[in-house]
């Protein structure tokens, strides 16, 4: 799946999924210890050209599955008879990632395939893990050339083993809301509102400055000062690591930049004040009541938007391309080397995340591809969006992917940016807190919490 | 046990000595051999995870890592932690606001449900409902009561005339509510435990009460109250032990922002700041070191109610 907000997964998370994290509280360990570890993979018996189960460990949405997503699996057991693919589907991304973490550390419990989020793989490279993997630039016949070349790195160990590989990526644009700025006196048309932020996320806090003099009343420009915060970082060239890839946000110019303009977006009551994935709903309502006017959009918001704001807003959202292209997000398919069948699995996660598959997973779940051709073929490039009033979002994501700058990580990129977005731009928006005062907390905050 | 040595023994006797030493066994050891699954259970899911955790919080630990030993440096770094003081300080005064206010409304509802009155036994299943209820269920109820943006309670507050209350974001709102919850839960349990004592309060003292002169109030104050004083002690430590450990309230009431107990940790307690550590940041040595003190905590708490009763039961020896 795609999201990188780390703490807590994505979208449609309301209160059924507040009832699961109590459940996973309360039954503690044993879930961790328990749902899903049946082991023994291999059910047939162990003679040459037997029968196998192939688990793969997902979460969120892949787009892989039979019944929503483009029927992989139902493919790929067609083409090789003696495999049967299971699928173990988490909802939120952190949840999965710190059983998945709890499973490598003890060689049991591991699907043969296990996805990994872009905000997690640092750590998955790192030291302590890197050689709980296969390498799949060895086995399995993946063509590792084939993704985009920053792909391929962040999935890469300090000895170079390539430990996943990807599956989608998350070139970022900006929906806007047409109904909302036509009554602000702004274009409507998506190359005019392109031109009035290009280049610059100085020009977009500008821009929604000219928003808040005829706004409509209760409605601000953007979501969220954390959503923007997010938005700005993932479109810079240095983030919250160093080109070492150790941890060194304090001195980063891109976390200064992104926190500047979230600041200055707090400060100027440009932002509705909500959190992204907020567990309430509040956020979610906010589609269908149209209280913000932008929001940051990666290729997977668009489903999101289409979820939240519903069939009677069909039309009145459009994309346009942002101030300064980034990504936000993406994931790879990695195969822990404990599995009984790392072979069979490295060969099944090569073809999954082959160019032809990543154009099919596109057609039916929207995920812009991580591999080069996909990215310009005709598939892509013509794609059409008809909730967004057939906005050309192949053309618009490719683009976007084009002009990203991938920044060195760290592994602790996921919890400072926790820090930084949910402890200093939430407070600053929420509270009122003084924006020195909310940077100096989440320095205390990165020295106490984090054990480097 | 006994008999079947005897009767497998049968015709040739074993020497006195090993009968002896066998039915000596089999009085020793077999009450042991009958208690060994607590024991054992015990060892395995109650010693060992504490002693194992107290070896933990000695060290530097990641899910996954190999140790290294840190000695006493996290606890010491607990205590110049602001965050921990914050966490620590948070638990108190939820655990305050939560507490008496529940406390002295089951004192009341106890009162009224001791007296002979129609439906009683439905009004005591019906104290009891909110307890029966899962805290997810109570929370996320509660949450949409106190929903800033479309919550019940600002609505109400808004038709008599008040701004909105940020029930969220703001310290004692967000803290009050929770106590709001915690108190909707327990005061129909501890309202049970009072009742059940009140109950085996002589009907004597009342009437000689009565004869006296005494109104039902004064009735209260000094015969039942006097009469159920180690009962209220034993809530009070019942419910202190619960308020030092809440975690599920605060977690699931501030939503995806719960962990940390709000953007500014205003509303984060101790329970919550250990899973931070342990689970979110994956400093399971920090995350231990909270758990033994927690642990150091409650272990006070019982050597004060130790105290404090043992101080009553004097007193109520030399007084009578």
């Amino acid at each position: 799946m795609r999201t990188s907000s780390s703490r807590h997964g994505r979208g449609r998370r309301t209160a059924i999924n507040a009832v699961a994290a109590v459940a996973v509280m309360a039954t503690g360990t044993a879930l961790l210890t328990g749902c899903g570890s049946d082991g023994d993979n291999g059910k047939g018996d162990a003679a040459g050209g037997e029968q196998i189960t192939l688990r793969i460990g997902t979460f969120g949405s892949f787009g892989y599955d039979n019944t929503t997503g483009a029927k992989l699996y139902a493919e790929y057991e067609k083409a090789h008879p003696n495999i049967k693919i299971e699928e173990s589907n988490v909802a939120d991304g952190q949840k999965y990632w710190d059983t998945l973490k709890l499973r490598l550390s003890r060689d049991s419990g591991l699907a043969d395939i296990q996805a990994l989020e872009v905000g997690y793989i640092a750590e998955a490279t790192g030291p302590a893990m890197a050689d709980k993997w296969t390498d799949l630039a060895k086995t399995g016949g993946g063509d590792v050339g084939a993704f985009l070349d920053w792909k391929v790195k962040q999935a890469t160990t300090a000895d170079g083993k390539v430990i996943g590989l990807g599956t989608d990526i998350g070139p970022m644009a900006i929906c806007y809301n047409k109904d909302l700025f036509a009554q602000a006196k702004l274009p409507t048309d998506r190359t005019e509102v392109a031109k009035l932020w290009a280049g610059d996320w100085a020009k977009f806090i500008a821009t929604g400055e000219t928003y808040k003099k005829s706004a409509p009343a209760g409605t601000a420009f953007h979501d969220s000062a954390s959503g923007l915060f997010n938005a700005v970082i993932s479109s810079q060239p240095v983030q919250y690591a160093n080109a070492k890839g150790e941890l060194d946000y304090e001195n980063s110019p891109g976390v200064k930049k992104a926190w500047d303009t979230a600041v200055a977006a707090a400060k100027g009551e440009l932002t509705a004040k909500l959190r992204q994935f907020d567990e309430k709903g509040t956020w979610n309502a906010a589609f269908k009541n149209a209280k913000f006017a932008t929001v940051a959009c990666p290729s997977w918001m668009t489903g999101i938007i289409k979820d939240q704001a519903g069939p009677e807003n069909q039309g009145k959202w459009d994309i346009a391309a942002p101030p300064v292209a980034g990504n936000w997000g993406g994931s790879f398919l990695a195969v822990p080397k404990s599995g009984k069948h790392a072979k069979e699995a490295a060969e099944l996660a090569a073809w999954l995340t082959a160019p032809a598959q990543h154009a099919k997973v596109f057609g039916v779940n929207g995920n812009i591809p991580s591999t080069k051709d996909t990215l310009t073929s005709a598939a892509v490039q013509d794609a059409k969006l008809p909730y967004f009033g057939d906005t050309p979002v192949g053309k618009i994501y490719s683009e976007a992917a084009a002009g990203i700058t991938p920044a060195p990580i760290s592994r602790w990129d996921g919890q400072v940016k926790t820090f930084l977005t949910d402890n200093g731009i939430l407070d600053i928006e929420q509270r009122g807190t003084d924006p020195a005062k909310a940077w100096e907390n989440v320095k205390k905050l990165v020295d106490d919490k984090i054990d480097q | 046990m006994a008999t079947s040595v005897r009767a497998t023994s049968g015709g040739s006797p074993p020497p006195a000595g090993l009968r002896s030493t066998l039915y000596r066994l089999d009085l020793k050891a077999v009450p042991y051999v009958f208690v060994a699954p607590f024991f054992l259970t015990f060892a395995a899911f109650g010693l060992f995870p504490l002693i194992y955790t107290g070896w933990l919080s000695l060290h530097r630990v990641e899910l996954g890592g190999s140790a290294q030993w840190k000695g006493l440096e996290n606890y010491s770094s607990l205590a110049t932690s602001e965050f921990f003081w914050n966490a620590l300080a948070n638990t108190f005064t939820i655990g305050v606001i939560s507490t008496v206010p529940q406390l002295l409304m089951a004192l009341g509802l106890a009162h009224l449900l001791n007296y002979k009155l129609r439906g009683r036994g439905f009004f005591r299943v019906a104290v009891l409902a909110p307890y029966a209820t899962s805290i997810a269920a109570a929370t996320l109820v509660f949450a949409q009561l106190f929903n800033t943006d479309y919550g019940l309670i600002n609505t109400v507050l808004g038709w008599v005339g008040f701004d909105p209350v940020a029930w969220d974001s703001s310290k004692w709102p967000a803290q009050i509510a929770i106590s709001t919850i915690v108190t909707w839960r327990w005061t129909g349990y501890n309202a049970l435990i009072y009742l059940a004592a009140m109950q085996a309060v002589p009907q004597d003292l009342y009437e000689a009460a009565a004869l006296d002169g005494a109104s039902r109030w004064r009735q209260f104050l000094s015969v039942t109250i006097p009469s159920i004083r180690p009962t209220i002690l034993f809530t009070v430590i019942v419910s202190t032990i619960g308020a030092t450990q809440l975690f599920g309230e605060p977690m699931l009431f501030g939503g995806s922002v719960g962990i940390s107990g709000g953007s500014g940790n205003q509303f984060q307690t101790l329970s919550l700041l250990m899973y931070e550590k342990g689970w979110v940041t994956g400093a399971l040595g920090q995350a231990s070191a909270i758990a033994w003190v927690m642990l150091l905590l409650l272990l006070l708490i019982g050597g004060i109610q130790t105290l404090i009763t043992r101080s009553n039961h004097k007193r109520k020896k030399s007084g009578s």
